[in-house]
């Protein structure tokens, strides 16, 4: 009975996956590691060689253990899905990854939640990505147009010499709700961090991004690059912050707001700060509007002006 | 094809064109001959309706119709469009992509074509993103190769050729003799009196208006003695004090 219910909720998330675009045979494959979680309840783990997944389900949520043995090379991407399927529910993932020295692997986590209505989804990570280790987490959100919902990512990221390491976050489809996001980077010598992170939001959408990057080692290098348009009466504000404490340390923060709504409301701060006289950091913003000559140009091949607005959206959120 | 007549415009209340008339025939690759500052752009502007540009006097008309008062898009759908001075970036749009939309959903062989019409490696380039990681000469050929995937019944070319090297100058050429090849007729702005020998007829722009049209090599040389030299450059007269 039991594992005929886990079956059932399994082929729900992987049809919900699907429907948002997601390629099922990824989530159906023996071949590639996976974790499969659905409210507070592991459907399905599958390691691979070099990757060991613990999981303990709590009341709310679930916490996981993820071990990137010492110079294991996983070859194809690990797989997480996390979905709360009902209208209603909460979704709590204590998350500790432990990439040790000279391990690589890249992890795709897919975050569905078609039909909220009062939904929360939170993850508090603890990442420690050891010397020259290579980690690579992208993470795309599939939700419902209703909007009830609220994402709380926030995750502490060390990384050891030489590490690297790249975190996208995509929240194109669907409503966001309400975004509460705050990634906090700790970089040691000549690592490279990228945060990458592109937000559509409309209606009544709340966005909130933090992003922190501490470039505490000789040679540490990092870019902030976000990305968000506006519609509707959405409301973004994004701080991007850099520190380059160490010498030769490098930092850029690169942050577009397009907002395409008369009530939208977006709001950039870049805090940029060096206390070492040989780190450099720089920072660029751009609020406003979308270029007027972007959409022309489209307009000029043939295309109406929502068309336009749509290429460059599509473009910038790419 | 195109009958531009007595066309005025002012912008903040200057004038820069006045009694400017060009007709463009079909077929025909018609050079514009004009100094910096002559109001090149502005004529261009002033057909494509970018730009917020509105002619205070005069006809522009297109196939027999008065295309002044259509939109953009109105008027890149009646066979219009324009190859920009310095076109814009766009983030996130790859070059493959440019040219499909250009093309009203355009094969991908058909959009590799035009590419390498302006000697541009296909492989190398589809991918790319037309943002400010392209040249300026890379972002000038595919432009180029934009409008020869769109297509147009007129191609408006401001300036092709600034920006281009000696090297990729002929691929330019090239490209726009493909363009007419291929249907287009176009009108080809340019300061540079080697490009316009290309064209079947060339007009001179100068102080508002065309003061000649003819072929290419004499209307150049024309160009070279008088315009180089000439001090009224982009001061149209008003209608009391004529050249
Ligand atoms: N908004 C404006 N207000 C006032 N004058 C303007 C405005 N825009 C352009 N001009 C002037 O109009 C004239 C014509 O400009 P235009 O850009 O059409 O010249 P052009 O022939 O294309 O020059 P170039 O060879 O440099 O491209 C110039 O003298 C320019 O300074
Ligand atoms: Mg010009």
């Amino acid at each position: 009975m039991i594992s005929y219910s886990i079956e059932k909720e399994y082929q729900g998330l992987v049809d919900a996956y699907e429907k948002a675009g997601g390629d099922r045979s990824t989530l159906l494959s023996k071949e590639v590691a996976k974790l499969v979680i659905h409210e507070n309840k592991v459907l399905g783990v599958d390691g691979v060689n070099g990757i060991q997944i613990e999981t303990k389900e709590t009341e709310t949520g679930v916490n996981i253990y993820f071990l990137v043995e010492e110079g294991a090379k996983i070859l194809r991407p690990v797989h997480l899905c996390f979905g709360i399927l009902p209208q209603e529910g909460l979704q709590e993932i204590i998350l500790k990854v432990d990439a040790q020295d000279n391990s690589e692997v890249s992890v795709i986590a897919h975050c569905i939640f078609p039909n909220a209505v009062k939904v929360i989804h939170k993850m508090d990570a603890d990442i420690e990505i050891g010397n020259n280790a290579k980690f690579d987490y992208k993470e795309t959100h599939y939700h419902g147009d209703f909007g009830g919902i609220e994402v709380i990512p926030k995750a502490k990221i060390t990384l050891g010499e030489m590490a690297q390491y790249e975190n996208t976050f995509r929240l194109i489809q669907g409503s966001v709700g309400t975004l509460d996001f705050d990634f906090e980077v700790f970089s040691g010598a000549r690592s490279v961090a990228e945060l990458i992170a592109k937000v559509y939001s409309k209606k009544d959408d709340v966005i909130k991004i933090v992003e922190k990057v501490h470039l505490n080692g000789n040679g540490a290098r990092s870019l902030i690059k976000t990305r968000i348009v506006l519609r509707d009466r959405a409301r973004a504000e994004v701080i991007g912050e850099t520190y380059g404490n160490a010498p030769y340390t490098r930092g850029h923060v690169d942050c577009i707001e397009l907002v395409n709504g008369e009530q939208a409301v977006a709001k950039a701060i870049p805090i940029v700060s060096v206390t070492d006289e040989k780190a450099k950091v720089t920072h660029e913003a751009a609020i406003g509007s979308i270029d007027k000559r972007q959409v022309e140009t489209l307009m000029t091949r043939g295309l109406d002006e929502n068309q336009a607005v749509d290429v460059i959206v599509k473009g910038i959120l790419r | 094809m195109l009958k531009v007549e007595k066309l005025q415009s002012k912008l903040n209340g200057k004038l820069i064109l006045n009694d400017f008339n060009l007709h463009v025939n079909r077929g025909e690759i018609h050079g514009l001959l004009g100094e910096n500052g002559t109001g090149k752009t502005t004529v261009a502007y002033l057909i494509m309706g970018v730009n917020n540009y509105q002619p205070t006097e005069g006809k522009i008309i297109f196939e027999g119709q008065d295309i002044a008062k259509l939109s953009v898009s109105q008027r890149a759908k009646q066979g219009i469009s324009l190859a920009w001075q310095e076109p814009v970036r766009i983030e996130g749009l790859r070059v493959g992509d440019y040219l499909k939309l250009s093309g009203n959903n355009l094969e991908i062989e058909q959009t590799k074509r035009c590419l390498r019409m302006v000697g541009m490696e296909p492989a190398q380039y589809l991918d790319r993103d037309i943002d400010n990681t392209l040249s300026g000469g890379e972002r000038k050929r595919i432009e180029l190769a934009s409008l020869l995937a769109m297509h147009p019944k007129l191609a408006i070319l401001d300036e092709p050729d600034s920006g281009i090297d000696i090297i990729s100058l002929p691929l330019i050429l090239n490209g726009i003799a493909e363009m007419s090849k291929q249907g287009s007729s176009v009108l080809l702005i340019t300061h540079n009196e080697k490009v316009v020998e290309i064209a079947n007829r060339v007009s001179v722009l100068c102080a508002g208006k065309i003061i000649r049209t003819g072929v290419p090599l004499e209307t150049s040389q024309w160009f070279k003695d008088n315009c180089r030299t000439c001090v009224h450059i982009n001061e149209p007269e008003e209608e009391d004090k004529k050249l």
